[in-house]
């Protein structure tokens, strides 16, 4: 009775072709971004969330997000299984941080668009394998991307501005006179672009570049003989899919870390992208959000669970045993998850719907 | 020319030891068609907990065959429990799962071992072979020459077992067609089960080895990630593919890093393998020995 669409007639093409076409989906969106961007504001003004909450989770949350996109689009859409991420993702943050200083009174967010087109370049360079080679042998093939960027950002040394230590610290987010120093105002700053951007994906999967990235994705020699040309379809996945992790990465410097060097970009951060993309759910965009949330939380929980072991308990571990107990339930928990729900959380929600949709009726 | 060929040599011993690494993921590949990323993980656990009963007072024969032991059982608990319930899911969940358990592992080890590095003494000795220094003036160590005897040795014994023993054959006849495989009763689940087994077994020698090559560390679990190009170059599937493979990486690695690696700042031996093996890749996207897809159109 809840999530019923019956009776949602649409009388104009406008109606037909919205993002959100069922009402209840339009609520619920707006009910979010409502939450994200006056509810959340509300209550830190409030006093009841630390600058903390937004540090340590709703800020990489929402960057984790965008990146997890980014891969979704890739793998969960194209269907081109990739390694690569945090490698993407230097290019966009070490771009961006290169632009802004290179080139007097750039603006923000022109450096992090730029950013973006130099990881989507990147990008479809090492795409370009994807065109001979599928599966796994393109999964370990991606991991060439991931150590020879690295790699370059690490030898080179012009992209860290000649730093002895290679890292290269941000530079402030300024705005039409206003500077994002806070906690809290960056947060704003990447929900903004958070928001702008799931829109723009959602927005694109369902239109003839979205639908040729799952004919591809489905079976790549049906979509040929229709008339899709893989070789545009592939690499143009490999691009979009590529900006969105550098603008993620770009975020990642600016609004989260502050200072990052490039062996913050490991093949752990690959893997952790796409642990989240695969918990999320693979070719999902609401998944992707879910995902991130996962992963983020996971451990945060896992600590303070473990703290308050110590404290009420009195079961106090060693700080070693402890951080392998936490590595250990952290893999349980994925392969847990991937037994229960292989299709990740966003089958939940789906389930979820077709619930709201008959509830309270049986049938 | 004498230094061409050390580095040579020196590149082909530690190739060995690649695809002794590769030949496990190979294995459970062929079988089951599980990418499994854990066997980094395994190596560093089985390499752990030799260590680790040695040092306690065992005597190393004990300490290896009680740690054969327990990959066996860690084999069979895997199948059991993380693969079983997955059966015909996507291959991406299953390499996902692959790498939960890679965390698992290394945090199962840790937990019982503690993290630090520790040294493993299998009683070869590093040094270099005097007949060889002295009549030809080049250095191969002596380490590295046993240890690929005993890498050898396993490639071969392996591929004994696949091509002449019962079980082999029911291997390959459930790597070729599962359906097949189970119309005809050949038990599914036991081959799995064997197959996770000698995973764990290869694993266990990998892990000795390079565990007294390099100490026991967490960096051992990286040795996964050394394995990776030697599988795409040689082909997921196959066994000879795998020691070409990981012949030809641990050769061209070191060369590179010797006559390249001065030339762009060092440290090439990271994506090298990599690159060689994409470019391979490029050529023959099936790898050396994999099987050709055929696709028309």
């Amino acid at each position: 009775m809840l999530y019923r669409e019956a009776g949602q007639f649409k009388a104009t093409y406008v109606e037909d072709s919205e993002i959100f076409p069922i009402r209840q989906d339009k609520f619920g969106i707006a009910l979010i971004l409502a939450a994200a961007f006056v509810g959340i504001p509300l209550l830190s003004v409030a006093g009841i969330l630390a600058d903390y909450t937004f540090t340590a989770i709703l800020t990489p949350f929402l960057i984790f997000a965008l990146a997890t996109l980014g891969l979704n689009i890739l793998t969960g859409y194209a269907g081109q299984l990739s390694l690569g991420t945090a490698a993407f993702m230097a290019v966009g943050a070490f771009a961006s941080y290169n632009f802004m200083l290179r080139i007097d009174g750039m603006p923000i967010l022109g450096a992090f668009i730029l950013g973006g087109l130099c990881a989507a370049a990147v990008g479809i360079v090492f795409g370009l394998p994807s065109l001979r080679i599928r599966g796994f042998y393109l999964a370990a093939a991606t991991l060439a991307t991931q150590f020879f960027i690295v790699w370059v950002l690490t030898k080179v040394g012009w992209f860290t501005n000649y730093n002895s230590s290679g890292v290269i610290t941000a530079q402030k987010i300024e705005m039409f006179g206003y500077t994002f120093d806070t906690a809290f105002s960056k947060y704003l700053f990447v929900l903004s672009v958070v928001t702008v951007m799931a829109l723009l994906a959602k927005n694109m999967v369902r239109t003839n570049v979205g639908r040729s990235w799952m004919a591809i994705r489905d079976m790549d020699m049906a979509a040929e003989v229709i008339g899709f040309r893989p070789m545009r379809t592939k690499l143009l996945a490999f691009a979009v899919s590529s900006f969105y992790c550098g603008v993620a990465g770009a975020l990642f410097a600016y609004a989260y870390l502050g200072t990052v060097e490039p062996e913050g970009f490991s093949l752990d951060l690959s893997f952790r992208i796409l642990f989240m993309v695969i918990i999320g759910g693979v070719g999902s965009i609401l998944g992707s959000f879910f995902g991130a949330a996962f992963i983020v939380l996971v451990p945060i929980f896992l600590n303070t669970f473990t703290g308050f072991l110590e404290n009420t308990v009195g079961i106090g571990l060693p700080s070693g045993i402890s951080s392998s107990i936490e590595l250990m339930v952290f893999g349980a928990l994925i392969i847990f998850f991937l037994i229960v729900e292989p299709h990740g959380l966003a089958r939940l929600w789906q389930i979820g719907k077709e619930k709201l949709r008959l509830w309270p009726f049986p049938h | 020319m004498q230094f061409f060929l050390e580095v040579l040599i020196g590149g082909l011993l530690s190739g060995i030891m690649y695809s002794l690494v590769a030949l496990g993921f190979v294995l459970i590949y062929k079988a089951s068609g599980v990418f499994n990323f854990a066997q980094g993980a395994m190596v560093y656990f089985a390499a752990l907990t030799t260590v680790g009963l040695v040092d306690s007072g065992m005597s190393l024969w004990l300490a290896i065959l009680l740690t054969m032991v327990a990959m066996v059982v860690l084999g069979l608990l895997t199948e059991k429990i993380v693969l079983r319930p997955l059966v015909a899911q996507h291959e991406i969940t299953l390499f996902m799962a692959t790498i939960g358990l890679t965390f698992f592992v290394e945090g199962l080890a840790q937990a019982i071992w503690g993290a630090n590095v520790r040294a493993l003494d299998l009683g070869i000795e590093d040094v270099p072979l005097e007949w060889l220094l002295e009549s030809a003036n080049i250095a191969v160590s002596q380490f590295d020459l046993i240890a690929s005897g005993i890498a050898a040795t396993l490639v071969i014994l392996l591929a004994i077992f696949f091509s002449k023993t019962k079980i082999g054959r029911a291997l390959r006849a459930v790597a070729d067609d599962h359906q097949a495989a189970l119309s005809i009763g050949i038990p599914l689940q036991h081959i799995w089960a064997i197959v996770w087994a000698v995973a764990g077994f290869v694993a266990l020698v990998a892990g000795l080895l390079w565990g007294a090559r390099n100490g026991v560390q967490f960096a051992l679990t990286f040795v996964a990630l050394k394995a990776l190009p030697v599988l795409i170059l040689g082909g997921f599937t196959s066994v000879p593919g795998a020691i070409l493979g990981g012949l030809i990486i641990g050769a061209s690695e070191k060369l590179a890093e010797v006559y390249i690696g001065p030339h762009v700042g060092g440290g090439i031996e990271g994506w090298f393998p990599y690159v060689l093996a994409l470019l391979f890749l490029l050529v023959r996207p099936e790898g050396l020995f994999g099987e050709k897809i055929i696709r028309r159109i």
